[in-house]
């Protein structure tokens, strides 16, 4: 069983919703993302996404793109963030990893050669939100095969007939994107997207987390009463940025951000 | 039925030409491209559309246009017989304009209500402008904060045409980022939004879409050299930035085999230094904007600034059909310098009376360097994609000319 399919068990046993949380990898510069990362499960996260810097992040708003260029512009690459990830693994075995990013610098790196690199230093998962199933060949089978989970995005633009499509390949959790849109920009409506998952789970048995625009505790929360998880991401890089342009400590923001953020993702169904 | 011994049925059902093309977009995106190509088979079918999009190809925009013999370069040059297939007498300028009037009667078809684009050097959301007004469609435009300063003239054009002229400051703030910016505003407006893409690049059907509706160029040259020469030329030469006139030229040509086929790309201050458009020349495959070709990237699969004297041609990546005609060696790609396209502009200007955009400039100097080594009757026609008045003054910067 892979570490993401041990923890969303879990999860159900204790009758909670999960938080999952994502950093960039490198931002604002490796040592203190490592920080975060470190701190991120004592903090709350039970899952924790970790982004892989690109230039030309298609799918994302303002607040990634941004971070993903300063831990560029600090020297990040793939290969530091697998680094990231194996000194994140040596203090803890059980927190679940999915790298979230483009396919291009993993096309650059090479499939095999990331694949198993991605195993060795103990990455669970895969989000690579420019690999609909239409391109599964590419990296989603090669890495079903390793055992690494591939994460897919449903939308609400995602019918009932490419819904068995974007399931198919699927594992680990299905990560419903809440609006149509880019990520960190406008907020759900959450009566949609309890709609929306109720059509995913008439069609899998996997896990179902809403992400994109997810911000505040109490929507954590709100999400949290009929969601399997609650991902947040941008809120937390904004953290990021705000203690980069002076105002105060980036690991102590967002550890802060994401123990309110569990607070009340677990109180929610109380 | 697939005509095995043919180069002209790509791509694939999955939109592959070769190892290159493919549909990678976000999942939002997905049932939208898919509804493109569904809408557009069923265009491709309908005798309909096609006397539409004639009548507006004929009666606005001005096809076809001519296919002028450049009697003076070819006897300065001493070589080929240079024939000009004139793009630049298109409405509006340049050969943009024929993708724009089939995509938006596609949009109107699918029943869209806004339409978005993204420019680099203004031509394509000049050509944008135009036919939104023309049909009256709201119409955003994304330009690169760096293109804006640089192509003044096309910014007020767009919006003498009511577009909104949107600023991107994100990344290099040029045309790539001007195409994450509009796929970004594209997931965001499903519902209504239709995004006509300017070149022969994107998701599936675009590439194929693109090249179908620019591929007028190509045969009205065939037809037209024929009249002419009693036969088809020996070679086609043409600009490659995204690929767009080009691929409307070549496609026509790819199954006659005695016909040489060749892509001029923008080699900026030179392809050694490291600042240039050449993706094919000195790019490796990739992924971006939707597609797997090749790409100007670094080792850790960072896109890279492209750099061209020319905004149109200022692309790092290139249309997957090129790639494959690149990789099948059906087609040459070489490459101009900034300072060879800058001389090319000034020996038409003065030589036929004919001002050229700074991206036919590159296959222009191109052809200053291959005619005098071929004989007289080789017959050669070059691909004049677009007008240089919107040069000017980039031109006059470089050649230190106060305006």
């Amino acid at each position: 069983m892979s570490r993401i399919t041990e923890r969303f068990a879990r999860l159900k046993a204790e009758g909670r919703a999960g938080l999952v949380t994502f950093i960039t990898a490198g931002d604002p510069d490796f040592d203190r993302s490592l920080q975060i990362l470190k701190g991120l499960p004592a903090a709350g996260a039970d899952v924790i996404e970790v982004g892989m810097p690109f230039t030309d992040p298609m799918a994302d708003g303002p607040a990634i793109q941004a971070a993903g260029l300063r831990a560029l512009n600090k020297g990040m690459t793939l290969p530091r963030t697998l680094e990231l990830v194996r000194t994140f693994r040596d203090d803890d075995q059980e927190t679940p990893i999915v790298l979230m990013g483009y396919f291009n610098p993993i096309h650059a790196y090479g499939v095999e050669r990331f694949l198993r690199d991605a195993k060795a230093h103990g990455v669970d998962g895969l989000i690579v939100v420019d690999l609909p199933p239409e391109e599964d060949d590419y990296l989603c089978l090669p890495a079903r095969e390793v055992g690494i989970d591939f994460v897919r995005l449903a939308t609400p633009t995602t019918d009932d007939k490419r819904l068995p499509a974007v399931l198919g390949n699927s594992s680990g959790f299905v990560y419903y994107v809440s609006i149509a849109g880019i990520t960190g920009t406008r907020a759900p409506d959450f009566t949609a997207v309890e709609g929306a998952l109720k059509r995913i789970r008439a069609a899998s048995d996997l896990p179902v987390a809403v992400g994109f625009g997810i911000r505040e505790p109490e929507q954590a929360a709100a999400v949290a009463r009929f969601a399997d998880a609650a991902v947040v991401g941008s809120a937390l890089v904004d953290l990021v940025a705000q203690a980069e342009a002076g105002q105060g400590n980036a690991v102590a923001l967002v550890l802060d951000r994401v123990k309110a953020l569990a607070t009340g993702v677990r109180g929610a169904r109380a | 039925m697939t005509l095995t011994n043919s180069l002209r049925t790509q791509p694939d059902e999955r939109g592959r030409f070769g190892a290159y093309g493919g549909r990678f977009v976000a999942e939002t995106l997905m049932p939208l491209i898919l509804e493109l190509n569904e809408a557009y088979e069923a265009a491709k079918a309908d005798p309909a559309f096609h006397e539409e999009l004639n009548g507006y190809l004929r009666d606005f925009v001005g096809r076809p246009s001519p296919l002028y013999y450049a009697e003076r370069l070819t006897k300065h040059l001493g070589g080929a017989k240079i024939y000009l297939k004139r793009e630049d007498l298109n409405h509006t300028g340049a050969h943009k304009i024929n993708n724009c009037m089939g995509q938006i009667l596609l949009a109107m078809r699918m029943g869209k209500k806004r339409i978005i684009a993204e420019t680099g050097a203004g031509q394509h959301g000049v050509a944008t402008a135009t036919v939104c007004a023309r049909f009256g469609l709201p119409c955003v435009v994304y330009m690169g904060e760096v293109d804006i300063a640089r192509q003044a003239p096309n910014v007020f054009r767009m919006k003498l045409m009511g577009a909104e002229v949107r600023p991107v400051v994100s990344g290099s703030r040029t045309l790539k980022d001007a195409l994450n910016e509009a796929m970004r505003d594209w997931v965001a407006n499903v519902e209504d939004t239709f995004y006509i893409i300017g070149t022969v690049a994107g998701p599936h059907p675009y590439p194929q879409l693109v090249r179908d509706f620019q591929a007028v160029i190509g045969e009205e040259a065939k037809r037209q050299c024929i009249e002419k020469e009693g036969r088809l030329p020996d070679s086609v030469i043409a600009c490659i930035g995204g690929g767009s006139n080009a691929m409307g030229i070549f496609h026509p040509f790819l199954d006659d085999d005695g016909v040489r086929i060749i892509g001029v790309e923008a080699a900026g201050h030179g392809i050694e230094t490291g600042q240039h458009a050449a993706s094919l020349t000195a790019g490796v495959p990739g992924v971006l904007h939707g597609n797997r070709t090749y790409l100007l990237q670094d080792r850790d699969g960072q896109i890279t600034e492209a750099h061209s004297i020319s905004a149109g041609l200022d692309y790092p990546g290139i249309g997957p059909e090129h790639a494959w005609l690149k990789d099948i060696g059906r087609a040459e790609y070489v490459s101009a310098t900034d300072k060879e396209a800058l001389d090319a502009f000034q020996l038409l200007s003065r030589i036929e009376g004919i001002i050229p955009a700074l991206e036919p400039s590159h296959a222009i100097a191109h052809a200053v360097k291959l005619a005098p080594t071929l004989p007289k009757d080789h017959v050669m026609v070059l691909c004049l994609s677009g007008r240089g008045d919107k040069d000017v003054f980039t031109v006059a910067e470089a050649l230190g000319e106060k305006l």
